[in-house]
């Protein structure tokens, strides 16, 4: 399963390293990435494969890496973006 | 690979827009704890009802997490009450009802449905005892929803039983004045029930369904509206056209969590019931869809029109995107339930005689509507009785859930709390129909050629 993950907040610094790192520490491996920066805001999407990985564990580290941080992370199964653009 | 834009899309109409999945409802079959003992009988429904939906609210909450899109409801339909305890020993079902509110409390779902009967054409000794247990049996639960078929396009009107909903609406009242007569929000009458309806009061089980099931009733009123922002001005056809388009993308999220719910429950998908069902809150709401297509208040001129249009291509759209599309499947139009639906009666835009017509081209019907607490059983029979003709000469689903709220008068304010939100009391007319209702008996069934 291929996982979204949107991180949205006030750019600083090592945003991307940090969600980077404990990714590379899961062993989750990063298929694409775009990041854009509007007006001092940070916006993220990462696509990243998620197969054999538990998703609640993950999702769970994710949020508190948010917090940890002072960004919004959000991570949803591929599946609802297929579901809703793709027939 | 999907795109930026199409993940922003999507996170947009679940962030900003409301989207969400409104319910997950587990349809459960209790034909098989059929026992002449009460006891037995209750014991049978609480394990098969707790056993079947053991997983049903963890596993609502999993997807939701995994999907990122809000599942607001999980609940559990049930079969008619008054058949599945149709051989039970007992003088009335308020024991069973109260059964039933202790088998959700502890699968956690928020409401059950199916304390109800079918007596469109007439009642079976059952169907009396369940009937006259209903006022009891929601006023001394929480969780429990009732309903009663008295009419269909094949059968006619059953007016006994009409005449006889008029007075337990008053009775459950007055049960629970205390709290704004908030029994009878739980409480729908029906012309032309759905089986397979995953939405409260209405939901029941029906007799053809198989044992266990899962339906799954789709929302999002607010993304609609969103999306008709972006064509202000424009012709009936580009309004269409969005419509469809975003009923297509609402239902396949629906299609997707009820599959995957199916799938992790071990359970066999049942259908998506296409609504949109709108909530107190402010972007959410099925009115100011009406003002975003040109009709600030609802009830002005135009409204069933604009009403018509929603209800047609939220099937249109909503139809090619499930396999099985069932239930209710259009857009609800309760007062007390959304924020702008209760400006428009608070400021008399919507009267009740207008809502009435716009029911004849949506699903359902009078939904939540507030009205004086004197109004007479006889007065709410005859608005039942409307609203059932309505449902039976045009060969579609009907129903009304209206509140005599005790103590207040047209122009006072009723407080439902929640999900059910607040309406304003609606005057009803003065003028009586009590000989009328009083006639007794049934109403034939319509004539089915000659459709003019």
């Amino acid at each position: 399963m291929k996982g979204i993950i949107t991180v949205i907040g006030y750019d600083k610094v090592g945003i991307i390293a940090k969600i980077c790192m404990f990714l590379s520490e899961s062993g989750i491996n990063v298929l694409d990435i775009s990041q854009t920066i509007v007006q001092g805001f940070f916006n993220m999407l990462m696509i990243v494969d998620m197969t054999d990985k538990e998703f609640s564990e993950i999702d769970a580290h994710l949020q508190n890496l948010g917090e940890e941080i002072g960004v919004s992370v959000k991570l949803q199964s591929e599946e609802i973006f297929n579901a809703m653009h793709r027939i | 690979m999907i795109s930026r834009d199409e993940i922003k899309e999507t996170n947009r109409m679940i962030e900003h827009s409301n989207l969400d999945v409104r319910t997950i409802t587990m349809g459960i079959s209790l034909l098989d704890c059929a026992n002449s003992d009460e006891k037995i009988f209750c014991q049978k429904i609480y394990d098969k009802i707790t056993t079947c939906a053991k997983n049903l609210v963890s596993v609502g909450d999993e997807i939701a997490r995994e999907l990122g899109v809000p599942v607001v409801n999980k609940r559990i339909s049930i079969t008619p009450i008054a058949i599945a305890a149709a051989g039970v020993n007992t003088s009335d079902y308020v024991n069973i009802a109260k059964t039933l509110d202790r088998a959700a409390a502890e699968t956690g779902v928020n409401f059950i449905g199916g304390f109800g009967a079918l007596v469109q054409k007439g009642s079976a000794s059952g169907d009396i005892k369940l009937i006259e247990s209903i006022p009891a049996a929601l006023a001394h639960t929480e969780r429990v929803c009732s309903s009663l078929n008295v009419a269909s396009t094949r059968s006619g009107i059953n007016m006994d039983a009409v005449a006889q909903t008029g007075k337990i609406i008053k009775q459950m009242a007055e049960l629970t004045k205390a709290g704004d007569s908030i029994a009878c929000a739980k409480f729908v009458v029906f012309c032309n029930a759905a089986e397979d309806n995953p939405f409260m009061a209405g939901a029941f089980h029906g007799v053809s369904e198989r044992d266990c099931v899962i339906n799954v009733g789709v929302s999002g009123p607010g993304v609609v509206k969103s999306a008709l922002e972006s064509v202000r001005g424009a012709d009936f056809e580009t309004l269409c056209e969005t419509i469809k388009r975003t009923a297509f993308k609402i239902t396949r999220v629906g299609q997707l969590v009820a599959q995957e719910a199916a799938k992790r429950l071990n359970v066999p998908f049942g259908i998506i019931d296409l609504s949109l069902a709108p909530t107190p809150a402010i972007g959410d709401s099925i009115a100011e869809i009406f003002a975003e297509m040109g009709i600030p208040f609802a009830g002005a001129p135009g409204t069933t029109a604009a009403l018509a249009i929603l209800n047609d291509n939220v099937k249109k759209g909503g139809v090619m995107a499930s396999s099985y599309v069932g239930g209710l499947s259009g857009a609800f139009i309760p007062v007390s339930e959304d924020h702008a639906m209760a400006h428009a009666a608070e400021i008399g835009a919507l009267t009740l005689e207008k809502l009435e017509a716009m029911t004849a081209v949506c699903s359902v019907g009078l939904d939540m509507v507030a009205v004086p607490g004197d109004t007479d059983a006889d007065t709410i029979s005859g608005i039942i009785a409307d609203e059932m003709a309505i449902g039976m000469i045009n060969n579609k689903t009907t129903a009304v859930r209206i509140i005599p709220v005790i103590g207040k008068k047209a122009g006072d304010r009723a407080e439902f709390g929640g999900l059910l939100g607040s309406a304003p009391i609606m005057p009803v007319s003065k003028f009586s129909c009590a000989d009328f209702i009083r006639r007794g008996g049934r109403i034939p069934a319509p004539i089915h050629s000659f459709k003019n």
